[in-house]
């Protein structure tokens, strides 16, 4: 009997799971804020979906319902993938080492 | 249009991208290459999901038109938002991961087609439960955010709000979630559909509204873990690795922070949740609170004191957040330094209003990170320690907690402040911390208590110094 896919993405989601843990155990307490920024700007990879959603409708009608849900899940997740990213970006930038130079 | 096959293989790709990203935090040196990595994973999605649809319509115009927009959106807020506001905008980001789950699980459940899982009304079951479920923790994850938002923004008050009943109303919403996903997976119902999703929406609501101010470490860290489980219900709906993965370690990664947090306070997890902390014990502190002497110095009396000591430890809180007097102690501090006095940051896990709020405030104002150090590697040099200068922090250095059986912050892990041979103390007034507890520190022999405004005081001290 062949095994349901479902199964393997289950599996995948497991394994991922103890990764997740394994790495967020080893992230530096200091960088825990820059930690949940990121993490939402990753987790918006559900844009793929929106993206999906958005694209459903044929060339004669761009706007049904579905599609119209998908466009504003679109621009949702573009918040935080712009907005998260760029926050990070900016707060690891102010994480800076002692100057050994100073006079 | 390329092949499933690839695709899939190409989401693999962007979810071990993520993984690098957060394996990348585990040091400032290598954090930033680790955004950049995370940065990369999201443009092969989102790519990757373009060639895979392969519809270029108008509709791409319009995908495309729409990105921008939340782009700009995104991009503007994140270069315009204040340091001091990062709890607010986390709170905010996730209700927007949320509402997209939301939005996403509709169109899937009003389009199946596009998506590949069966026609409308006829739903495979496996989506349809994958799908409800995603969309129920995306809406928990969306209403829940937006009381964190109004909460940390002030618009709310940070109190708890609790009313009679509260737990067993919670507990039969939850368990009618169950149910009507169960019938919603029987019937397909839209009706079902939608009355699934204001359910939702309301439990959010109320499961975060007793949940007070000092407790949104936990409740920020609890909603980031939501949304990651969100996103991998929608991962599963739409057979996409690249989601599951993410949404599996947005998962994780959420959990462990609620734990570290709730080991900060030395309370359970589903104590924090069930809420209502800091409101009902007032009866007991407020009863016996008799008048003691305090000693209270100005900023001349601080200065001096700092002046002849040869080691400082600085001990923030959220108090110096508010009065944005991050920038004002890192002056006084170089001036510190200036006299050769040896000065570090201690920071309790549960200090601010999210995990690592002050190690960001303080990197904004140009200290160095290996100036600050966590609570177990500190805890021992104050001991050693002249002067201990608190700064916005209360219950965090309450000896009551290792002294006290009784008190309701018993246990938690607290900054050893009290050892140190003096304790500067600012702080507006002698009121109780968000424990609603007197902390016996004011009372010590060795604290000298500074009342004033955060910010004020320190630039007073710098100039006396």
């Amino acid at each position: 009997m062949e095994i349901d896919p479902l199964i393997f993405r289950f599996s995948i989601f497991i394994l991922s799971i103890f990764v997740g843990y394994y790495v967020v155990w080893s992230v530096t307490p200091s960088l825990h804020t820059p930690l949940m920024s990121v993490t939402n700007a990753i987790s918006s990879v559900i844009i793929v979906g929106a993206i999906i959603a958005g694209l459903s409708g044929d060339s004669e009608s761009v706007f049904n319902t579905s599609s119209l849900f998908g466009f504003i899940a679109i621009a949702l997740a573009a918040i935080n993938i712009f907005g998260g990213f760029l926050v990070t970006q900016r707060m690891l930038a102010m994480y800076k080492k002692k100057k050994k130079d100073k006079k | 249009m390329i092949s499933s096959n690839l695709s899939a293989i190409f989401y693999l790709v962007s979810g071990v991208l993520f993984i690098l990203a957060l394996r990348g935090l585990s040091s400032p040196e290598t954090s930033r290459q680790g955004n950049f990595f995370g940065i990369l994973g999201m443009i092969i999605a989102v790519t990757v999901t373009f060639l895979s649809v392969g519809n270029f319509s108008t509709g791409l115009i319009y995908v495309l038109l729409f990105i921008l927009i939340g782009g700009s959106i995104g991009a503007f807020i994140a270069y315009k938002i204040p340091m001091t506001a990062m709890p607010e905008l986390v709170a905010g980001f996730h209700s927007l991961v949320g509402l997209a789950a939301v939005f996403v699980a509709i169109s899937a459940f009003l389009n199946p087609e596009a998506f590949n899982l069966g026609t409308q009304g006829n739903i495979k079951l496996g989506s349809l439960i994958e799908m409800s479920i995603g969309a129920a923790v995306g809406a928990i994850t969306f209403s829940g955010s937006i009381i964190a938002f109004l909460k940390l923004q002030g618009i709310m008050s940070g109190s708890p709000i609790t009313f009679k009943g509260q737990h067993p109303l919670n507990a039969v919403i939850l368990i009618s979630i169950i149910v009507l996903i169960y019938y919603l997976c029987s019937t397909q119902s839209s009706n079902l559909f939608w009355i699934l999703l204001a359910v939702s929406f309301l439990i959010g609501f109320l499961l975060i509204i007793p949940i007070g101010g000092a407790d949104m470490p936990v409740v920020i860290s609890m909603l980031n873990s939501y949304s990651g489980w969100a996103a991998a219900g929608i991962g599963f709906t739409l057979e996409n690795t690249a989601l599951i993965i993410t949404g599996a370690l947005v998962g994780s990664s959420g959990a462990i922070l609620s734990y570290i947090m709730c080991k900060g306070m030395n309370r359970s997890f589903f104590n924090v949740i069930l809420g209502g902390f800091g409101a009902t014990d007032e009866t007991s502190s407020v009863s016996k609170k008799e008048q003691r002497p305090v000693k209270s110095g100005n900023a001349d009396d601080a200065a001096f004191l700092m002046k002849n000591a040869s080691s400082v430890i600085i001990v923030p809180g959220y108090g110096m957040a508010v009065a944005q007097a991050q920038h004002a102690l890192r002056e006084m501090v170089d001036t510190l330094k200036k006299n050769d006095i040896k000065v570090s940051y201690a920071i309790h896990p549960v200090a601010g209003r999210m995990p690592g709020h002050m190690n960001v405030l303080l990197a904004e104002a140009n200290v160095p990170y290996d100036e600050v150090f966590e609570l177990e590697e500190i805890n021992n040099d104050f001991a050693n320690a002249d002067v201990a200068f608190v700064i916005g922090a209360n219950d965090v250095t309450n000896p009551v907690a290792k002294t006290d059986p009784q008190s309701p912050i018993y246990g938690m892990p607290v900054l050893d402040v009290e050892k140190c041979k003096s304790v500067l103390f600012v702080k507006r007034s002698l009121s109780p911390g968000y424990a609603g507890i007197d902390n016996d520190l004011f009372y010590k022999e060795n604290t000298l208590m500074l009342f004033a405004d955060a910010k004020k005081m320190t630039e007073d001290i710098t100039k006396n110094l």
